[in-house]
């Protein structure tokens, strides 16, 4: 098992790039492309990291790098790994950065058609639970309470008034090769599954909670702060999904959710019945997922 | 004229058939498509000969034409030839994905089978899905009949492969009078295409770890108008090089389709009517008929509508007293597109009346005596004796 300390020095997303600080998507991608390495070729839809890994002619990723739009970087992954399949390079990684609007919303059509076909790519959600990138918007991964500038604290309506959607499971539903979840508080579960995702062929699917200090109105320096606090309340699973058997990677604490909601401004509005309805969803999660541990054996 | 030396095996066909063929000789490493009426055919037929062994390639059976158009983006970019075909409705839906092969200057070549869009939902031929991706970035040419079909396909290769070019191209065929109508079509020599096409080896966009290269980097306005401006430039040599390779390919092949425009019985015509599709076979019929009674009239076949033949148009302008112009597909609020593009294309060059006819809308029939009535206007106008501007023919309640 390879430890932070052990990954290599050299990055293939490198300084420079002009992410806001504090944020969780670039530390996803710099771990990331330690562990995929120079024999990568990435695709980026329009996502907060398309915008901050480069303007042209800059890039902060050394390593070849395809944008075509928004909705469909899990065919365009799929085509550029056939295509390298067809010019004799099978052995080069083909990985997906994607955010989570360009996920669980306008992006899913293509994700569900690359997994069914079992597309031999790597698809990374860097989950920051919301369309940071045209300013906060909500999208189908934004948790329940959370302030957006579509879900705004007004009169009538404050928040979210949905659940978060549940991607991995319908990723799962395919019944692909891999799909885990990670969050970069927990760096060695993180490389470990990354290090699987590369290792195996197939579809694999990694989501990662990654915080967004500014869509999240949180201190800049409590990012892994945050990242810790999803898992350990419940609100956050780690688990994994490996060739149909799924296996939780850490039993959390439980520990109070008011702590995790109090760090960010997004969820300052929330009222005790509010907090009450987050607890009541983190109860039915914990025991879907051990339905699934039952059924996923 | 058209002289045909047979050379390959000769089949009764459909255009769909022929449009797949294509396909096969021209070896594309990547073919991804989503199945739509009337281009059903195409993917069907691809399915058989990858299945048969007779075609090797990656083959995407993908969830809708975006990701299609998607899928081979990605596959050109990272540098192989690819492959996709679609109709009306997909068309459409691939509209934000064709900008993308063209700014990214992609040679994706793409049979299209011309079916109206809803509504009303209709499966028939209608020009309505192409013309509105005029704006693209692709190349464009309507086909008359099946062998063109084919032949366009490997003809389309070779053009937007020249560096010169280096745009996406569509190749457009006529739903059902094409797509699912037999024709006898001579099936091109492999060997002969392989010598045609040589494989495609990009130097402009590719993905390859060992020399790592970003495509679709977020550019900002400082770099865009020129982009913008390159690919105009690409589209003004695309007019050199298509006829160079219909040169090229008469050379080898036997057939010469004349370049951006064709013409039939031109030499001395007074008026001449311009068409395109498949309605261009009528049209001879009627120019012979005509010319049997004494009309000296002259047709002009409007292959390429990306880039627009202007200087072509301009020297037929200059020969003849008055220009009718057919559509099959109309611009709401103006007219046809390729009457609107004549019309352009004209100005400040001649003043002979430039007529603009709509028929065979959502599949209707269009008929001898539909090309005789616009005909006729178009005599008429060389008289200074039309009416309208602009005329819908065969339509119930309206006068042409």
């Amino acid at each position: 098992m390879t430890t932070v300390k052990e990954l290599p020095v050299q990055d293939w997303f490198t300084s420079g790039h002009t992410a806001c600080p504090g944020c969780g998507g670039a530390i996803v991608a710099r771990i990331a492309m330690k562990v995929f390495g120079q024999n990568t070729v990435v695709y980026h839809p329009a996502s907060c990291m398309l915008i901050f890994s480069g303007t042209y002619p800059l890039n902060a990723f050394k390593v070849p790098y395809l944008h075509v739009l928004f909705e469909n970087s899990a065919v365009c992954a799929s085509g550029i790994k056939r295509a390298l399949k067809r010019l004799g390079k099978d052995d080069v990684n083909v990985v997906a950065f994607a955010g989570d609007g360009g996920t669980a919303d306008i992006g899913i059509q293509a994700l569900s058609g690359a997994a069914e076909r079992n597309e031999d790519i790597v698809y990374i959600m860097y989950d920051n639970e919301a369309y940071m990138n045209t300013g906060i918007q909500r999208s189908g991964s934004t948790p329940f309470g959370a302030w957006t500038t579509t879900t705004p604290v007004g009169s009538v309506k404050a928040g979210k008034m949905e659940f978060k959607k549940d991607v991995p499971a319908i990723v799962m539903a395919h019944n692909v090769p891999y799909v885990a979840t990670a969050s970069l508080a927990y760096p060695t579960d993180l490389i470990k599954k990354l290090e699987k995702a590369k290792t195996k062929k197939g579809f694999r699917y990694i989501q990662i909670l990654a915080p967004c200090p500014t869509g999240w109105k949180a201190d800049t320096s409590k990012t892994v702060e945050l990242a810790k606090l999803a898992v350990e309340t419940g609100l956050w699973t780690l688990f994994e999904f490996e060739d149909g058997k799924y296996t939780l990677s850490r039993t959390p604490k439980f520990s109070p959710v008011e702590e995790y909601v109090g760090m960010q401004g997004r969820f300052k509005h929330l009222t005790p019945d509010n907090i009450a309805t987050i607890k009541e969803w983190i109860k039915k999660k914990w025991e879907r997922e051990k339905q699934l541990a039952l059924v996923y054996k | 004229m058209m002289q045909t030396k047979v050379q390959g095996e000769k089949k009764i066909v459909t255009g769909d058939y022929a449009a797949a063929y294509g396909a096969l000789l021209s070896r594309p490493k990547l073919v991804a498509a989503y199945p739509i009426t009337p281009q059903t055919f195409i993917v069907e037929h691809i399915s058989e000969f990858i299945n048969d062994g007779k075609m090797d390639c990656e083959y995407m059976p993908v969830e809708s034409e975006h990701s299609a158009m998607s899928a081979c983006i990605a596959a050109q970019a990272t540098g192989v030839r690819t492959y996709t075909a679609t109709s009306s409705q997909g068309l459409a839906l691939m509209h934000e994905t064709l900008f993308v092969a063209a700014g990214l200057h992609l040679p994706i070549v793409m049979p299209v089978v011309n079916r109206t869009v809803a509504a009303p939902i209709g499966i028939w031929c209608e020009h309505n899905d192409t013309m509105p991706q005029r704006d693209t970035g692709w190349l464009q040419m309507y086909c008359e009949d099946n062998q063109e079909v084919l032949d366009m396909v490997i003809q389309a290769y070779k053009i937007v492969e020249d560096e010169r070019v280096l745009l996406p191209m569509m190749v457009n065929l006529d739903a059902f009078i094409l797509s699912h109508t037999v024709e006898p079509v001579e099936l091109l020599d492999q060997a002969k295409v392989d010598a045609f096409l040589p494989p495609y080896k990009p130097k402009h966009a590719y993905l390859d770890p060992d020399d790592p290269m970003v495509v679709g980097s977020f550019a900002p306005p400082e770099y865009i108008q020129e982009a913008r401006y390159q690919t105009e430039m690409s589209m003004q040599s695309a007019r050199e090089v298509a006829g160079e390779v219909t040169e090229k390919f008469a050379d080898k092949f036997g057939r010469d389709y004349g370049g951006l425009i064709d013409t039939y019985r031109m030499e001395d015509a007074d008026v001449a009517l311009m068409t395109l599709g498949t309605v261009t076979g009528t049209a001879r019929d009627v120019v012979d008929q005509f010319r049997a009674n004494g009309k000296k009239v002259g047709l002009v076949k409007l292959r390429f509508f990306r880039p627009f033949p202007t200087q072509e148009i301009c020297q037929i302008a200059e020969r003849v007293k008055a220009l009718g112009v057919y559509d099959r597909a109309i611009s709401f609020g103006s007219g046809g597109p390729s009457w609107i593009e004549t019309r352009h294309a004209l100005y400040g060059h001649t003043d002979i009346p430039v007529l603009g006819f709509l028929a065979g809308l959502g599949g209707r029939d269009v008929t001898p005596e539909d090309v005789g009535t616009m005909f006729n206007s178009v005599l008429d106008a060389s008289k200074g004796q039309h009416r309208h501007t602009v005329s819908w023919i065969g339509t119930r309640g309206v006068q042409p």
